[in-house]
């Protein structure tokens, strides 16, 4: 079954100079095991290919049902040098939840 | 000894919603208010004005706000914690003092935090040993010398329980870290040790919660948006902590928002990095240890949280002149919106090539069609109309300056039915870039001053 992740999650993202970071949390605790199977530093790096322009890191929090993602390189220089209208990466968390996903066989929405 | 306060986020930065303070203190019982001002941004717009005049360098808003809130507060006794000293915390507390005398209040204690600001010292502290490199790329400090435009190091909480302790009524700081603001009423009240790391790390989480505002209580909440109660009235987060460390993060009930776990957890996710090591002056905390539990509506517990040692360095943040940028945005309606701005940043660049000007970057953005999450944006078929925004930054600012003179030509001499040219020209503003550097705590020392009305 396809879904987009928006279904299954919630997300808030900020900055960090010109890092931006992306917090995903599952809905339900049960969609967790899912985030942390399929949304892989890997795959998140794809997804924001021409934004993230350097590597991604993915840390785990299983207590809040969530994952932390760290997208280097990703705002234009950060701050005020940067010439994005979202040079914050407020918008990033969205563009996110965007992700489709294939989900097992089994799983209710 | 109390067995719980009540400590209320009053701002969570220089611009926030200013009737917020005065409804913390007054819809419900509170023991403290926070109010967080500073942004690293901040820090540098705040040294351009002292530069200007020394007499200024905090946020200004702090002295109406407080005035109007002092009288509340010395008939509820509630004490009042900020950061809105900026880089000059002596002159913003005496302009509080000035405002209470004026109000006729007296025997009011202010304490104020000095020392964070370090840019006299650079010399000094380097040829100490102190090297400051850049902690991200490992440059040294010289590359950026002759620009620098501030340099402060982040205290913790010690400071204000220090000011506390003397009994202020009210403290106010220059750069002290978000969470030490949270935390540091915590440790006075119930005589926490500065090793009693759990704890410390308990009190640094609330402070994590509570210094966005109203973003932990409904505020640009991504889940269930629709589902917030009255966002036109948000009441802010106010951490209830016990001397145990446990927290329950709640709202004063006559006011708008939602406390749940969603938004909760959403905060907590907010700017961090590695969740396992978040770094403060107080201690490092774990957030992977956290657990939160709706005890009931707009109430949620947070405890388990565990802490490890501090560490023996301060972050320093400092600032520096990195040439300028502008911006320039021009509507364009349908039909064929998109082409046609796509056609007015074309005629654009070429003009700027023919004119020789040359810049760093130069960045083209559809405001309507993609602006966020560029190439993840699906296409769109004929909107009514996009905002074509063209911002450039340069070291050299007459290149900067030269480009606000080529967009309002563009109305007159490019693609038709194109409005939304208002404010003049673009001007060139300066881009301030951040050097962050380690120093070790030993190097320098915090001082609390007590100012008496």
């Amino acid at each position: 079954m396809k879904i987009q992740l928006r279904q299954i999650c919630h997300a808030r993202s900020g900055d960090k100079g010109d890092s931006a970071n992306v917090g995903l949390i599952a809905l339900k605790e049960e969609y967790y095991p899912i985030l942390r199977e399929l949304i892989t530093a890997e795959r998140v790096k794809k997804h924001f290919e021409g934004i993230a322009l350097g590597p991604v890191e993915r840390f785990e929090l299983p207590n809040l049902w969530a994952l932390n993602f760290l997208l280097h390189n990703a705002l234009g220089g950060g701050g005020t040098k940067s010439l994005k209208n979202d040079a914050q990466g407020k918008t990033l968390a969205a563009a996110l939840l965007r992700m489709e996903l294939d989900i097992p066989e089994g799983y209710e929405f | 000894m109390k067995e719980s306060i009540r400590i209320a986020s009053g701002q969570g930065f220089w611009g926030d919603l200013l009737t917020a303070p005065k409804s913390q203190v007054t819809q419900g019982p509170v023991d403290y208010l926070m109010m967080d001002y500073l942004a690293e941004v901040t820090m540098s717009i705040m040294q351009k004005q002292k530069n200007k005049d020394p007499k200024l360098g905090y946020a200004r808003d702090l002295v109406g706000v407080l005035k109007d809130l002092l009288p509340v507060c010395a008939e509820r006794n509630i004490r009042v914690i900020t950061n809105g000293g900026g880089v000059n915390p002596l002159a913003c507390s005496e302009a509080i003092a000035e405002a209470a005398r004026g109000l006729g209040i007296s025997g009011l204690r202010i304490g104020v935090v000095l020392g964070d600001d370090i840019l006299d010292q650079i010399d000094t502290l380097q040829s100490a040993g102190h090297e400051l490199k850049n902690m991200e790329t490992g440059e040294p400090v010289s590359l950026v010398r002759n620009r620098l435009q501030s340099a402060n190091v982040y205290f913790g909480a010690g400071p204000i329980v220090e000011a506390l302790k003397q009994g202020a009524g009210i403290v106010i700081t220059g750069r002290t870290t978000d969470t030490g603001l949270t935390l540091a009423p915590m440790m006075y009240e119930f005589n926490w040790s500065t090793d009693d790391w759990d704890r410390l790390a308990a009190g640094t989480v609330a402070g994590h919660i509570l210094e966005c505002g109203g973003q932990a209580s409904g505020g640009n909440f991504s889940a269930d948006w629709r589902s917030v109660p009255d966002l036109a009235h948000i009441g802010f987060p106010i951490a209830e902590a016990y001397s145990d460390g446990r927290i329950v993060i709640t709202k004063h009930e006559s006011l708008g928002g939602l406390v749940s776990l969603q938004t909760v957890k959403e905060q907590l996710l907010y700017e961090i990095g590695n969740p396992r090591e978040y770094i403060t002056p107080d201690c490092v905390a774990d957030f992977t240890t956290i657990h939160l539990t709706q005890e009931q509506s707009n109430r949620v517990r947070v405890d388990g949280v565990k802490g490890k040692p501090a560490t023996e360095f301060y972050k320093v943040s400092m600032s520096y002149l990195d040439g300028y940028t502008a911006f320039g945005t021009l509507t364009y309606s349908w039909p064929d919106a998109l082409e046609k701005a796509k056609k007015a940043d074309e005629i654009l660049r070429i003009r700027l090539n023919d004119l020789g000007l040359a810049f760093e970057e130069i960045r083209t953005e559809f405001l309507g069609v993609n602006s966020s999450h560029g190439p993840l944006a699906p296409p769109v078929d004929d909107p009514n109309e996009v905002i074509v925004r063209i911002g450039v930054r340069n070291q050299d600012r007459t290149a900067v300056e030269r480009f606000g003179k080529e967009i309002a030509p563009l109305i007159l001499t490019g693609p038709p039915s194109v409005t939304g040219f208002a404010g003049g020209r673009p001007r060139a503003s300066e881009v301030i870039s951040y050097w962050p550097a380690l120093l070790a705590k030993i190097a320098v020392k915090p001082v609390v001053k007590i100012i008496s009305v």
